[in-house]
């Protein structure tokens, strides 16, 4: 049971077509995940997290238009659903909870209402009494007391808001949990107290997760595995562990290195240069003009995203196997 | 020399509206001073609610506090006319929050740069003044060539959070205001512009009050810490003491909360406290009652400050047996 795979991306790619030209904002991702397994996936801005998740949903928008792959969740290819069969899939096997998400409750009506709607709207059908039930019930999974059922989004504080929306998502009990930095407004305190309601939640309901962020301390303390995104490309996908004690790629190593730690004080050490724009990629791998191994052949070719050792995957000329 | 800056038991009180009682008491009976002759870092750390940002618009004097008094080279903000109040406006910068709001974007980074230059005219000549930006903007490390002429949308978000420094920069200032300068760019970006800052109390001798709740990045850059919660002042000293070996449970809890990115260093097994359900600003106790793990009945009057090291204060009756601390004389045990 828990080895099931629940999510399998296969070649993914979404492009924007805008006036300044085609941006290729996600290019050849693929992903495995399997039940309970938690997910980072890390990069700068405009490195593709956010669309790589839009497009798990379904939810890009034109001038963006996904071009081609799959994505397998519990068995069934979301590429291939009608929009209404999209529509009933969303909430119930995939829930996205976006960035800023607790400003997305409606100020007018009573949490209960929004809550019960989004069960509504799966399952007409289901009696008034036992959605209410459900709804007090999942409220107190994500510790809150059954009373916000009647209350409205402004008696709530950042983090219980935050919370009400993990509520919501975890409803009909979906089988991938997509959170795109859901804490980024919070201090540390409450931070902590949502993701450990996220990992409890999670646990319970055996759902994977995918957290989008670029707080690596973050990363460190929720998820199992890290991936890496560079330009619209995955570049490394490895443990936690061995991602934070030995990263491969040299993109993740400068990440890993420029990060604050009680040990280092003082030390700053940033990553040299600019991240390139989408319009203009350079070509072979696009983190070459900033890093410090560049070969000859990563300025024409782009390395692809290949197994390493114990099940680590990385996109760099430096691993390429002899030939 | 004297004082650069002075606070004198600043309370901040916000009232809501004319008929409702209620208020927020956001910052309350905070003293503290930063030397002249000696630039230096000071954070003040707190979560949201806290008053940090109301203590930000204070000391820029946008707004006056409620009481209390705050001086700029001994003279009180609130008073100040004519010459002095241009000095002091050219002064104190201030660096905020969000990088991508506070640009317009009609107007390239060579006006942003070069209006306040002629408002205070400070340069002389129309190549003095681009003398000037180009010094500012290789000290906050940007190549000239790369951002003059440009437009903001043309920038990324580290350049232009740097390129806010240099214009804080270009009027040769005293003391910066950083409101959390660095919470809203990248990781890999944080470090350039945490470095820039120290560098310009380093080499060019500005103070710097580091304002933010990410407490990894205050131990990185400042010399002393101030921790507020609710509008009073929890602990207080050295960085280095306060982070490695915090007294106040408030700030025990805020540590342990930190999210290392350190796999050998997990989140702390402390209970958390929900903060639901507070009590009224009112209460005249310590703030942190309702959630502190320790509380006792005599925390319903607010705690003193305790000196428990001789760079480090804590109000809390945890540490009464250590001496007394007067809240004016904080600033003397703040190591600069």
């Amino acid at each position: 049971m828990e080895d099931r795979v629940v999510l399998s991306i296969s070649d993914l790619r979404v492009s924007y077509y805008t006036d300044a030209g085609r941006a290729i904002a996600l290019d050849g991702a693929y992903l495995t995940l399997r039940a309970g397994e938690k997910l980072g996936l890390v990069g700068e801005s405009g490195s593709g997290k956010s669309t790589m998740a839009l497009a798990m949903m379904r939810m890009i928008k034109p001038p963006g238009r996904i071009e081609r792959g799959q994505v397998v969740v519990d068995g069934t290819d979301l590429t291939a659903l009608s929009d209404e069969e999209m529509l009933a899939a969303r909430l119930s096997k995939i829930a996205y909870i976006p960035q800023g998400a607790m400003n997305s409750l409606n100020p007018v009506l009573r949490i209960g209402a929004q809550m019960v709607d989004a069960i509504r709207a799966h399952e007409p059908k289901a009696p008034k009494s036992e959605t209410e039930e459900r709804c007090r019930q999942t409220l107190e999974t994500v510790d809150l007391k059954r009373s916000v059922f009647e209350m409205y989004a402004h008696e709530l504080s950042g983090g219980m808001k935050q919370r009400v929306c993990i509520a919501i998502d975890i409803l009909l009990r979906p089988k991938l949990i997509i959170a795109d930095e859901p804490t980024s407004a919070l201090d540390v305190v409450t931070q902590r107290q949502v993701m450990e309601t996220i990992r409890r939640v999670q646990k319970k309901i055996g759902a994977a997760v995918i957290l989008i962020g670029h707080d690596m301390g973050l990363m460190a303390q929720f998820v199992d595995k890290v991936a890496v995104m560079y330009a619209g490309r995955l570049v490394e996908i490895s443990a936690v562990r061995e991602m934070f004690t030995k990263p491969l790629h040299p993109y993740a190593r400068a990440l890993i290195s420029s990060l604050p730690s009680l040990e280092n004080k003082g030390v700053f050490q940033g990553i040299p240069g600019l991240a390139p724009s989408l319009l203009r990629l350079p070509g072979g791998c696009a983190f070459h003009p900033r890093c410090s191994n560049v070969m000859d052949v990563c300025r024409s070719q782009v390395p692809p995203l290949e197994e390493h050792d114990d099940g680590r995957q990385v996109a760099c000329h430096l691993y390429d196997r002899k030939q | 020399m004297g004082d650069l800056l002075e606070l004198r038991n600043v309370t901040k009180i916000y009232h809501r509206g004319l008929i409702s009682r209620a208020s927020t008491v956001a910052l309350n009976d905070v003293s503290l001073t930063l030397k002249e002759e000696e630039p230096t870092i000071l954070t003040v750390a707190g979560e949201s609610g806290s008053g940090k940002t109301t203590l930000a618009m204070l000391l820029l004097g946008f707004i006056p506090p409620t009481s209390g008094r705050i001086l700029y080279k001994g003279q009180d903000i609130s008073r100040l006319k004519g010459d002095d109040k241009v000095t002091f406006r050219r002064e104190v910068q201030a660096v905020f929050q969000d990088p991508f709001a506070v640009f317009n974007p009609f107007y390239t980074v060579d006006h942003l740069l070069s209006v306040p230059l002629r408002r205070f005219r400070l340069s002389r000549s129309r190549s003095d003044a681009r003398d000037r930006m180009v010094e500012a903007l290789t000290a906050v490390g940007l190549h000239p060539d790369d951002v003059l002429g440009r437009f903001p949308h043309q920038l990324s978000g580290g350049q232009r959070q740097r390129i806010n420094v240099a214009r804080a920069l270009v009027l040769k200032p005293r003391l910066l205001v950083a409101d959390e300068p660095v919470s809203m760019v990248d990781a890999s970006l944080r470090a350039s512009i945490l470095e820039t800052l120290r560098g310009l109390q380093k080499d060019h001798g500005v103070s710097i009050l580091y304002i933010t709740h990410d407490l990894t990045t205050a131990y990185h850059i400042a010399r002393s810490i101030i921790v507020l919660y609710r509008g009073s002042v929890m602990e207080a000293g050295d960085t280095d003491a306060v982070i490695t070996n915090p007294q106040h449970p408030y700030t025990q809890l805020l540590i342990d909360s930190i999210p290392w990115p350190d796999i050998e260093r997990r989140w702390g097994e402390t209970e958390l406290k929900m903060a639901e359900g507070e009590q009224a600003d009112h209460n005249p106790g310590c703030k942190f009652y309702a959630r502190c793990p320790h509380a006792m009945d005599k925390c319903r009057v607010a705690p003193p400050l305790f000196r428990v090291a001789e760079h480090q204060a804590a109000s809390c009756y945890l540490h009464e047996k250590n001496p007394r601390i007067d809240s004016e004389r904080l600033s003397d045990l703040l190591p600069v």
